[in-house]
């Protein structure tokens, strides 16, 4: 009985706060695309018809658990057919389940139609952070978790917006049908925004289609969906939504600045400048294997310390030795261009990814700068953003 | 015929003075359904309670938010681990150990068709797991892909993905052969005048289920074998740069899958056809319909794989076959729990362990049918996969419908088997707490995954700190509890009072017509059934 007390309050909780806040903490998130909407009614409309047969049928069955007990001397009748209250029992669900595919297909008619949109975004899942490329705008960009490390390690206080924030986040014009073209560059994510319904898996080597169009400006939170790898918790979604006057305010700047970058990257700079940039980018792409400490996880991921111990199966020692970063169970720090030509071209076969396409030159300059130079080692290399564009081909 | 040519093979294999191995050669070498079973129910019940403390670990970690306990690598490889162990080691054994013991007890038969096979494939069990569990020894620990080895995530690992999948190749095998034994036995070994459509619930639902099993676990091995070549041997099944397709994985996994899913249930729904009419006193309702749906789940089971892949992007005709295929199987399993509630109806009655649990479980693996139907509608589906609300649901289906359903079984025939009552006060403890301590932990599961908290993850955001508490400590009472079924039953086992010939006053197929427990062979003539 206790049981069924605090199912009906679950449930009566889960309806109250129907349409009150966003961080709905009981019922699908409030929606903000006609397509989440659509969802969220099916949802509730299922759920009340759900509701409405579990009621009945175990109101009868704990009725009869009452009722019918031994202990208040019942007698045990013995039929055990009845043909037509069985030939009911089918039909009665099959009617009710046709009920409820009918609006589910329309839903889904809708969802599925992708055609006359005012713009595309192409969506790529790296392990672990999203791409997103204005296509036709040439605006191109890397979206990672923000959230510092300490707070996941619990040494200061969680923000409010802890693990659903990131560094850039998606930005779109509001009332425009946005076309999303989802595809996954490594292992296979999926693209999540409760508020908006739509959940589409990234599946490298394909492109998936989904659309969205939002209602009304404001800032929209989602996680990638689909088990990835070790980040696989920590790669958000976000979405600030702007009126169309603004963003187009924003694409301007976002193409100025792709210029910017461009001047930036045929400059020449200290060591501390690049190590002071490299750290940040180490902590977005390198920290969730290798460790921020640089130590790497025994046996997984090779630590990035010239001398650390490294024990691993020959399947993942032998392509670091060849390119002479491994010797006898300890990692060796390598030649430049080797260090080049691993962070820019990855290992295929491993977990460690080419960022030749997810990272700028000045970037992938500045980090392998701070990795020659940081946690003991001290190789004094200074890598240009020059050197790295000459080897882009 | 059949009964009686077996039944002189089996005497001729016990010369005079040839005496049984003792000791744990005994149980060896043993070729003896009964001894098989045992060894099964022990060995499930292990890994039942392995992998529930990997689940007590995860839920460790997810008490908070932030990283306390594990690291996420490893968290993965608990996750992982936990699903493939819960599910190849703890539910399917146990049913296959409730088959070795039952099926023979239940048709009348003296054991199994093939004794030695039945050896080989319980003892291919410990090798699978001990190749499993010690994959968590080598460098970069246990795979971490999930159960469901979606490559090329589950390509990118070390050598403990590969452990794993020649893991479950070996307890494949064992489910195949053991499959093909029940098989045999059901459809030849049956007492005289039981026709099929007079056998047991129990023995019609593991009838159909072995079928089930024959036909996806081989789907499985071709699909994991599949895996192994990318792995290692330069094929590209599932890479889309060779030409491959990562999603062709899926569809080939859950073909396996989602019969998988019913594989897990329908012996359940066997145990609860068996027990609920012995304690209502009263014959099950709709027999004949029971095993119609029971056969139609079975078939529909094989035309519904892709809703758990409705993500993935497949074309509005394909979302629409499956989401329609899905939701047909409410029907058949709406059958069902009607049948278990008018077979109550006007009953006369009695609660003892058996039957509360088999009420909970009606109750229960209702609440897991409906989630399960609002996960079909395929616009919901989009919003809910991959979220806890899953998790909620599976839980609902696999804990409160099958293992639930095993603790019934074992409670209802634990007397039969060890010819001593288990003590009933302790046995409603366990119970009430299960019960009570799985409600704890997997109903908020619904809110935090409508709320939108992705499974599979070690560290979530704040709004769901709340529900993961209470989860986490229903989780550890969950997890306790079953120290103390274990503590019953071995209190069982070690004494208690006599049994008699048919504890359930209610009970009525011909195992209740031996002695408890019942002597080592059984059966060598053949009972005759009206």
């Amino acid at each position: 009985m206790g049981k069924f007390l605090f199912h009906a309050s679950g449930i009566f909780l889960c309806l109250r706060s129907g349409n009150s806040s966003p961080d709905n903490l009981y019922n699908l998130q409030l929606p903000a695309t006609i397509t989440a909407r659509q969802i969220y009614d099916l949802h509730t409309l299922i759920l009340l018809v759900c509701v409405v047969i579990f009621v009945i049928v175990f109101g009868i069955m704990f009725y009869s658990l009452y009722k019918h007990r031994k202990s208040q001397g019942h007698q045990a009748a013995q039929f055990h057919e009845h043909k037509t209250l069985e030939i009911v029992w089918s039909i009665i669900p099959f009617l009710i389940l046709a009920g409820m595919a009918y609006p589910a297909t329309k839903v889904i008619l809708d969802m599925k139609d992708t055609s006359a949109s005012d713009m595309s975004i192409k969506i790529t899942g790296h392990q672990w952070k999203w791409e997103y490329e204005y296509m036709g705008e040439g605006v191109r960009y890397i979206s990672s978790l923000s959230t510092p490390q300490s707070q996941i390690n619990n040494q200061v206080a969680k923000e409010a917006h802890y693990l659903l924030e990131t560094d850039r986040p998606l930005v779109v014009p509001t009332g425009k049908k946005v076309r999303l073209l989802v595809t996954a560059d490594d292992v296979i994510h999926s693209w999540w925004v409760p508020q908006f319904g739509v959940k589409q898996d990234a599946i490298p080597g394909f492109i998936k289609e989904a659309w969205i169009r939002v209602d009304n400006p404001g800032t929209y939170r989602g996680q990638c969906a689909e088990l990835c790898g070790v980040g696989h918790g920590f790669m958000p979604i976000v979405v600030e939504a702007l009126p169309p006057a603004k963003y187009a305010v924003w694409l301007q700047e976002q193409k100025a600045s792709v210029v910017a970058a461009a001047e930036a990257a045929s400059k020449t700079y200290t060591l501390a400048e690049l190590k002071a940039r490299g750290a940040q980018i180490y902590a977005a792409n390198c920290a969730m294997c290798h460790q921020a400490d640089g130590r790497g996880l025994a046996g997984a991921f090779p630590p990035l310390i010239g001398g650390a111990d490294f024990a691993a199966p020959e399947q993942m020692t032998a392509p670091l030795a060849e390119r002479g970063f491994w010797k006898d169970g300890k990692i060796v720090l390598g030649s430049k261009e080797h260090h080049l030509d691993i962070v820019m071209h990855g290992i295929p076969g491993s977990a460690m990814q080419a960022f030749i396409k997810q990272l700028s030159d000045l970037d992938i300059a500045a980090v392998i700068t701070y990795e020659r130079n940081s946690w003991g080692n001290q190789t004094g290399d200074v890598i240009q953003p020059l050197e790295v564009k000459a080897l882009r081909k | 015929m059949a009964t009686e040519t077996v039944h002189a093979t089996h005497e001729s294999a016990h010369p005079a003075g040839w005496a049984h191995p003792r000791g744990m050669l005994r149980w060896v070498t043993t070729t003896n359904h009964k001894d098989i079973g045992t060894l099964y129910l022990w060995l499930s019940f292990l890994m039942f309670l392995f992998a529930g403390a990997l689940a007590m670990l995860i839920r460790a970690e997810l008490f908070q938010p932030g990283l306390q306990f594990l690291q996420p690598a490893l968290f993965n490889q608990f996750t992982t681990l936990h699903g493939l162990i819960m599910i190849f080691g703890a539910i399917m054994p146990a049913f296959v150990g409730f088959a070795n013991w039952q099926v023979p007890l239940m048709i009348g038969a003296p054991d199994m068709a093939f004794p030695r096979l039945n050896n080989w494939s319980f003892w291919l069990l410990p090798v699978g797991f001990t190749l499993l569990i010690s994959s968590l020894l080598v460098p970069g620990g246990s795979a971490a892909g999930g159960w469901t080895m979606y490559p090329p995530l589950f390509i990118q690992g070390g050598i403990a993905y590969d452990m794993t999948i020649l893991a479950l190749h070996v307890l494949g095998l064992s489910s195949i052969i053991g499959s093909i034994n029940i098989i045999t036995t059901i459809i030849n070994m049956r007492a005289p005048g039981m026709t099929m459509m007079k056998m047991p619930m129990f023995v019609w639902t593991w009838l159909i289920t072995a079928f089930l099993l024959l036909a996806a676990m081989p789907v499985l091995a071709g699909a994991l074998t599949m895996l192994l070549t990318d792995r290692h041997f330069g094929t590209s099944f599932f890479n889309a740069a060779g030409g491959g397709d990562p999603v062709m994985f899926q569809h080939l996994f859950w073909f396996f899958g989602h019969p998988e899913v019913y594989i897990m249930i329908l012996p359940a729904f066997g145990i609860l056809s068996t027990i609920i009419p012995t304690f209502s006193r009263k014959p099950l309702f709709g027999y004949h319909a029971m095993v119609y749906a029971t056969a139609s789940i079975a078939l529909l089971s094989f035309v519904v794989w892709a809703h758990h892949m409705f993500t993935v992007g497949m074309p509005v005709a394909g979302q629409l076959f499956f989401m329609y295929t899905t939701m047909l199987i409410a029907v058949p399993t709406g059958v069902k729990v009607f049948n278990w509630v008018a077979t109550m109806w006007r009953g006369s009655l009695t609660f003892e362990t058996p039957m509360l649990f088999s009420v909970a479980v009606v109750c229960l693996f209702t609440i897991g049918g409906f989630s399960g139907l609002v996960l079909a509608i395929v616009p919901v589906d989009i919003q809910l996969q991959d979220t806890y609300y899953v998790v909620a649901h599976f839980h609902y289906v696999l804990f409160s419908g099958a293992a639930m359903s095993i603790m019934a079984g074992v409670y209802y025939w634990l007397p039969k088997w060890t010819g001593h009552m288990y003590d009933e006060r302790l046995g409603q403890w366990h119970f009430w707490l299960t019960t009570i301590a799985f409600n704890v932990t997997f109903f908020p599961m619904h809110f935090t995954g409508l709320a939108g908290m992705p499974r599979r993850i070690p560290d979530y955001a704040l709004q769901f700190a709340n529900f993961n508490m209470i989860s986490s400590i229903g989780a550890f009472v969950l997890g306790g509890s079953q120290l103390l079924f274990l503590y019953v039953v071995i209190k069982c086992i070690r004494g208690g009072a006599k049994a008699g010939n048919k504890p359930w006053e209610g009970a009525d197929t011909l195992e209740w017509t031996l002695a408890s427990p019942p002597p080592y062979h059984t059966f060598e003539t053949a009972p005759v059934v009206k």
